[in-house]
């Protein structure tokens, strides 16, 4: 599938193209050269610490109208292929080996005018961040005007002529009007369209979009995907998609290539390396992405990657340290929450009516039964953390009951019987980099709560303790002596678990707990969970943007929108008959997965 | 670019404190800047040679056996009329001038010190009390602390330092007056203190490690203490070693105006302040060479500081 089929006629930007079409037409003859070829491309980093080599030997083809997708995970180095191409590597970064051919010609070693001239003019870029790629101090239309003067030497009215035309291209309604806006008026989506708008302002043959719609909600990622795609067959664009997320190529790529650790380890249609895989990472990767379509037991090994995590030691529960809850006995009912409400107040104002308050939380109830997973599911700003950290006592609610096991928490929160049943319920965090104390070994990160509540006889029971839990969740007992920066962002959630778990909690909060981590690391970390689950009979709220994850995860799901709950049903029946319309939007947005194959499962 | 992942196997021996030292960033920023080395290179040799100067001093110019009269008012050793045994000559009582530096060196050194210590203990406290627990008790804390700022620092040392000496009974105010001093520079220095460590613990509080602390059950003194505290320090270390520069001038001036460290055991300041009294009479050493110690000092101290600001500054590596 190269896009070169019957497609829909070229939309031409109104005559003042640089290069007419007949030349386009021309470079796609057959003998013509490939729009972007790399071959043997290297990139080194010299750092004090000796040389580090980001990307070995690439080679890699882009023509006109097609979709390359660049995935592999964090330090896989696609972002700096994508860097390297347009020379805008970060120091001191450089290219040690290789060419970069663009429409048949070096550009590599070039000056950086010439470069200049080549990105914006002849290849656009997309970056990750809305929020930080627009100047905030000028208005979108000074933007596109300032780029477009640059790019094809048009100026004053005809500049912005042409800026409110690619601001309507890239599905900007009311164009004209918008071009005096300033970016802060834009919601997150409008502003990536209007980067994308930004790269076309040269009108570009390729583009390098990196992490596109990673920052961007799942409703929003759909739209920009679809014009993405759209742009390219109807501009014959070369697209290179670099991107994490396994859901974005199935849904966007005509081929793809797959990093790792620096290197191509696979290419090919997308179908195919979806599909079947040949190369043992991409077929790891693959089983780790998180299924919308079925549920599994456990995520099959994906031992690939995560090589540090040695096999967790079993203890036995009913005798250790961590069977013997001093917490409460529940009466089938781990939490309810009744008609619980929180506002924040955006705008302080003296008098009550010109506050502007926000309803985070709006009238929401829920039971969470014992030994269940809970899920809360929603886009950004729904809600779903503020009533995370309502029940951990994190923020106090305007009005409503809170009970954790059986147990009132909000009428008299410093109530010893309230603080026993708050006990019992503990946080896993979003953030691994955050969520630790970087001043604290981790041996007294975890030992924290055991110290604090003196639950063991010694401090030599204590630190056996923090050795089992640490052997528990895969760490082993010797991470105990180091400091959280030197472990990885899996290694660090993993220190985050056992701190949960030193406070022998029947209760686990899990606070969009993989977002922050790659797919292969997420799912040896679900797994854990999974296990300890088990294993301990806890009950879990798990808290995540994601469907297919919660589909993994979760016993019920209630689904959270603008602070209030639309639906709460069985995880099966709602993947299965959705019922409010809001549930079926999302459930409608996921990525496609179809193209995935059984491997692994 | 996304920075490669720290990959550690857990089985392996962690690095001693001083191997983690000598891979830090701060480690390698220090002995690729020459100008931070020669600093603390001066400040250590300076401090050094303070605290050992009963050691190393010639003389003792608080012992009156050893003052002779009739050796006062002598020039440096390489000028006609000097001798060899007083290096850098004597002043109007015939002590010798080194040692005196030496020994005033030292009493600045502890009142700078025992200042910033004050100041930072008193800032740092109320900071992050300020800064975590909010509401009204920040906003008295720090208007406290602002209004404490519009007056120069140097007049409200004055003040405290008079207030303070008239409350002591006359018998012993010679002897406890560089406790007053020490009391007058520290209560001037702590809003700077009060700001920064606000700021660093309105930033740390929001972070999920407070939040995890909290759900834990600890209470906000712990939090603050154990978790909050130790996270504020690199900032108020930058601003301590400033601090230090700046206390050490302030003693000096308080002692030069005749306000601080009594001339029977002298500071630099009040070297400095008796030798300007036999300026005019051409005996330029006796304030002369204080002075230089007393810059060389000051100068060290901040370009140490200045360094260490960038060094720890994440934004600026």
């Amino acid at each position: 599938m190269s896009g070169d089929g019957d497609l829909p006629p070229v939309m031409l930007p109104s005559g003042r193209t640089l290069r007419e079409p007949a030349a386009r037409a021309e470079a796609k003859a057959p003998a013509a050269p490939p729009l972007l070829e790399l071959r043997g491309l290297s990139v080194e980093f010299p750092t004090r610490r000796g040389t580090v080599e980001a990307a070995r030997n690439i080679n890699l083809v882009v023509n006109a109208g097609e979709v390359v997708g660049l995935v592999g995970e964090s330090g896989a180095g696609k972002s700096t292929i994508g860097n390297a191409v347009i020379d805008l590597l970060e120091r001191p970064g450089r290219v040690s080996a290789g060419s970069v051919r663009f429409e048949g010609e070096e550009i590599r070693g070039r000056t950086e005018a010439e470069m200049r001239r080549i990105r914006g003019d002849r290849i656009g870029m997309i970056f990750q961040d809305p929020q930080t790629s627009l100047n905030p101090l000028m208005t979108i239309g000074d933007q596109l005007a300032e780029t477009i003067a640059k790019t094809t030497g048009l100026r004053g009215p005809a500049a912005l002529a042409r800026a409110a035309e690619l601001l309507q291209q890239v599905g900007i309604g009311e164009a004209r009007a918008r071009l005096k806006s300033w970016p802060h008026e834009f919601s997150g989506g409008m502003r990536q369209r209007v980067v994308i708008a930004l790269a076309l302002a040269g009108d570009p043959d390729l583009i390098i979009a990196d992490e596109p719609t990673t920052a961007l909600d799942v409703s929003i990622q759909a739209q920009i995907l679809d014009l993405i795609k759209a742009l390219c067959r109807e501009r014959k664009l070369g697209v290179i998609i670099v991107t994490h997320d396994i859901g974005v190529i199935a849904e966007i790529a005509d081929r793809v290539a797959v990093m790792y650790r620096g290197e191509i380890v696979e290419e090919g249609p997308v179908a195919q390396i979806l599909g079947a895989p040949r190369h043992e990472y991409t077929k790891s990767l693959i089983a780790a992405v998180p299924r919308a379509d079925r549920k599994l037991h456990r995520f099959a090994s994906v031992d690939y990657i995560e090589g540090g995590a040695s096999a967790a030691r079993r203890i036995d529960i009913a005798n250790h340290w961590l069977g013997r809850s001093e917490s409460p006995k529940g009466t089938g009912v781990a939490v309810e929450i009744e008609h619980l409400n929180l506002s924040f107040v955006l705008q302080k104002a003296l008098l009550k009516k010109n506050r502007r308050m926000l309803k985070a939380v709006n009238d929401v109830s829920l039971t969470i039964r014992e030994g269940e997973t809970f899920g809360l599911v929603g886009e950004s700003g729904s809600g779903k953390s503020t009533v995370a950290r309502l029940l951990a006592g994190l923020y106090r609610p305007d009005s409503g009951m809170i009970r954790v096991l059986g147990q009132d928490v909000v009428t008299n929160p410093r109530a010893p019987e309230a603080r026993r049943a708050r006990r019992a319920l503990q946080m896993i965090f979003q953030d691994p980099y955050s969520s630790l104390n970087s001043r604290m070994k981790v041996l007294d990160i975890v030992a924290e709560p055991i110290r604090f509540y003196r639950t063991t006889g010694s401090e030599e029971e204590t630190r056996r303790v923090v050795a089992d839990l640490l052997d528990h969740v895969g760490l082993g007992a010797a991470a105990a002596l180091r400091y959280p920066h030197e472990f990885s962002g899996g290694q660090r959630q993993r220190i985050s678990i056992a701190r949960a778990l030193a406070s022998r909690p029947r209760i686990l909060i899990c606070d969009e707990p993989t977002s922050a981590l790659d797919v292969s690391v997420q799912a040896t970390i679900l797994n854990l969970l999974k296990d300890l689950q088990e294993e301990l009979g806890l009950t879990m709220l798990f808290i995540s943007h994601d469907l297919p994850v919660i589909r993994q995860m979760c016993d019920r799901v209630a689904v959270m929108r603008h602070g209030a709950i639309c639906e709460t049903a069985e995880t099966e029946q709602l993947f299965a008959a959705p019922q409010h319309d809001y549930s079926k939007h999302l459930l409608g947005l996921m990525p496609s997965m179809e193209l995935l194959g059984p491997t692994g499962l | 670019m996304s920075a490669v992942e720290p990959r550690v196997d857990p089985a392996a021996k962690p690095p001693s404190a001083w191997a983690r030292l000598r891979e830090s960033d701060v480690f390698h920023s220090f002995v690729s800047t020459p100008s931070a080395m020669i600093a603390a290179a001066f400040t250590v040799i300076a401090i050094l040679a303070c605290f050992a100067a009963p050691l190393i001093a010639p003389f003792n110019p608080f012992d009156p056996a050893q003052i002779s009269l009739w050796d006062g008012k002598l020039p440096p050793a390489w000028v006609e009329g000097g001798q060899a045994q007083y290096v850098l000559g004597t002043d109007n009582q015939g002590r010798d001038m080194l040692s005196t530096i030496l020994y005033g060196g030292r009493l600045s050194i502890i009142v700078g010190m025992a200042a910033v210590g004050l100041g930072m203990v008193l800032g740092v406290g109320l900071g992050v009390i300020a800064g975590y627990v909010g509401g009204a008790l920040d906003a008295v804390i720090m208007r406290i602390a602002d209004v404490q700022l519009t007056i120069p620092g140097i007049l409200l040392a004055i003040l405290i330092n008079g207030i303070g000496r008239a409350f002591l009974p006359p018998e012993i105010r010679e002897e406890f007056a560089i406790y007053v001093v020490i009391i007058a520079i520290g209560l001037t220095d702590w809003p700077q203190f009060a700001r920064v460590a606000r700021g660093a613990t309105l930033v740390e509080a929001q972070k999920e490690y407070v939040q995890a602390a909290r759900v834990i059950g600890l209470p906000g003194w712990l939090i603050m203490l154990r978790h909050i505290l130790p996270n504020t320090l690199r900032p108020v270390l930058v601003i301590a070693t400033i601090g230090l520069a700046l206390a050490v001038i302030a003693e000096a001036t308080l002692s030069f105006l005749g306000q601080g460290i009594p001339p029977t055991t002298p500071s630099l300041g009040t070297l400095i302040r008796v030798g300007n009294e036999y300026l005019f009479s051409g005996l330029w050493w006796i304030t002369l060479f204080p002075a230089i110690a007393l810059v060389v000092l000051v100068f060290a101290v901040n370009l140490l500081g200045d360094w260490m600001r960038d060094a720890l500054n994440p934004k600026l590596r």
